[in-house]
């Protein structure tokens, strides 16, 4: 069974406007049961190095990682906006790689270019919804600007 | 021009704003401090394992390479051509059996010398440099290198006192302790926050802030500071290490202590408890371990993560976080990826760490526009810089400031060292 590529261009649309809207729960639901997130530094990937800026190999740890965003972490008080370009699909459409932009608007209005790079996913059907299995976020912007908070 | 008169105290205890915002203040910082009599850490044997292994690094502002020679000797050198003061060495790290700066490609080997200087009697008897060049005179400018089980310090100062005693036995001891086995690097990552160097290096003294800040840790029972703990120095107080033990309090005392700061401690547990569980490695219990090098390096342990921080200033105003994360060779993959899953307390995305970012951001904001009104610095009390068996403190900021102010020329008669 394929998938449509008509439902991975909206799972990404969905993806970058939940984080932008900090509908975190209905962002983590864009996820399966058993998942991993990674954002790896070009420095490290390149290198064949394996330390991860974030590794949640666990939806539970996912989970926790927002739950601790929302509960302990303090963070530069900010607007994300999410650009996700035209994304590669595989035929089978279930691998999918996308370059992305997060520009950060502080609270009086100025904006800059947070973080670009490459979305890796490896998707899967759960019924008939599509979510991410395996998302490798693949950072070029790998001097983060003040500090990563809020999910790229 | 600053002078000793800049203290508005002896102790320490406030210290003027201007310190983290004037330009001229900075240049006298690379000059006195960075090349200074210090040791600055450079980076690991573990990362140039082969002769003609390099890696680019900083020392204060001043782009450095170090690399391993063919007597397996580790130099370090100042990464600019003689010539016109070009990068010799562009990328970051690689192998090598020289150094060419591309501009002119003049040529050193790797031991700094210049060894080849392209069309150096010019074509055909015109041009070319003047047979009095005087080819060992224009070799790479060389740091002294230091090694502490793997860990490379260098120094501009051939003056400098021996690394072992700049660092001082309880800082020699840390060392030690982390570096008891061979390292291996598991990952790179880099910070930039918007504020002076300084303000990073006091953080890493600040015992304080721990628990306040990084909420993160009482919230999820990482690390409180009603935990048996405290801070340790050498004997100039330059250097620091903050220190606490796994498990050294109870729940009840904790909420106790905590109830009148605004700090949730409900022992809210985590899905993935092993995210901040701690392993001990060894037999002193000890679950964060954080060990300031004077001026500009931090090695970590927060629970099995492991780290060296470098402080790498990017003008008066923004200064560069560079933290290698560490495992060991012989650790098995099991505690390999225990290591990995704690990466995420510590770096710019840090559980426990990411919070310094903005807090050294809104201090430099704010202070910016008052360079005389002052900071204060006062928890466990003024005077005398010591030892402190508590973890309420910040003691440590005042003995940096101490050895700072000698080292800029700018100590006042009586000041408390």
């Amino acid at each position: 069974m394929t998938v449509e590529h008509a439902a991975v261009w909206e799972l990404l649309a969905d993806y970058g406007a939940l984080i932008d809207m900090m509908k975190f729960d209905e962002w983590l639901d864009l996820f399966g049961a058993e998942c991993r997130y990674q954002i790896m530094p070009r420095e490290d990937l390149e290198r064949g190095l394996p330390a991860a800026l974030v590794l949640c190999d666990s939806r539970a740890m996912l989970d926790d990682r927002i739950r601790a965003l929302r509960e302990a972490n303090k963070y530069n008080i900010h607007t994300d906006r999410h650009i996700i370009g035209l994304p590669r699909i595989s035929n089978d459409g279930l691998a999918v790689e996308a370059p992305f932009a997060v520009y950060q608007t502080d609270q009086e209005g100025e904006t800059r270019l947070f973080a670009t790079g490459i979305y890796r996913d490896q998707l899967e059907l759960a019924g008939a919804r599509l979510k991410i299995r395996d998302k490798l976020i693949l950072l070029d912007t790998f001097a983060i600007p003040s500090l990563l908070a809020t999910p790229l | 021009m600053i002078t000793a008169e800049i203290w508005p105290t002896l102790d320490y205890s406030r210290v003027p704003y201007r310190f983290y915002h004037d330009d001229e203040i900075y240049g006298l910082e690379q000059e006195r401090v960075f090349h200074g009599p210090v040791w600055s850490f450079l980076g690991l044997d573990a990362e140039i394992p082969k002769p003609g292994d390099f890696r680019a690094t900083y020392v204060g502002a001043t782009p450095v390479i170090f690399n391993r020679d063919h007597s397996g000797a580790v130099r370090a050198f100042v990464n600019r051509c003689a010539h016109r003061g070009a990068l010799v060495r562009r990328e970051l790290s690689g192998n090598a059996e020289q150094h060419i700066c591309i501009y002119h490609q003049w040529c050193y080997s790797l031991d700094g010398t210049l060894t080849a200087i392209p069309f150096r009697r010019g074509i055909r008897g015109k041009g070319g440099l003047d047979a009095s060049f005087d080819m060992r005179a224009h070799g790479l400018r060389q740091l002294r290198v230091g090694n502490i089980d793997g860990a490379l310090f260098g120094t501009f100062d051939e003056n400098a006192e021996p690394l072992e005693d700049y660092l001082g036995a309880p800082i020699l001891a840390q060392l030690h302790r982390l570096f008891d086995r061979p390292v291996r690097v598991l990952g790179y990552n880099r910070q930039r926050i918007r504020g002076n160097w300084k303000l990073y290096a006091e953080n890493t003294r600040d015992n304080y802030h721990a628990s306040l800040l990084h909420e993160f840790l009482v919230t999820f029972g990482l690390d409180r500071s009603t935990q048996t703990g405290g801070v340790k120095m050498d004997p100039r107080h330059r250097h620091n290490i903050t220190w606490a033990e796994a498990g050294s309090d109870t729940d009840d005392f904790a909420r106790e202590a905590y109830s009148n700061a605004r700090v949730r401690n409900d022992s809210l547990s985590l899905q993935e408890p092993a995210l901040v569980a701690f392993r001990p490695e060894r037999t002193d219990n000890l679950n964060i371990a954080i060990t300031s090098v004077f001026p500009s390096a931090v090695f970590v342990q927060i629970s099995n993560s492991l780290a060296v921080r470098q402080i790498r200033p990017r003008g008066v105003d923004e200064v560069e976080i560079f933290q290698t994360m560490l495992g060991y060779e012989d650790d098995p993959p099991e505690m390999t990826l225990h290591r990995l899953r704690q990466a995420n307390l510590v770096g710019p995305a840090g559980l426990v760490s990411m919070e310094d970012g903005e807090a050294i951001e809104i201090v430099h904001r704010a202070s910016k526009p008052d360079p005389d009104r002052t900071t204060v610095i006062e928890l466990g009390g003024g005077g005398v810089i010591s030892d402190r068996d508590y973890r309420v403190t910040d003691v440590p900021l005042r003995g940096f400031w101490s050895y700072y102010a000698e080292l800029m020329d700018i100590e006042p008669a009586g000041a408390v060292r």
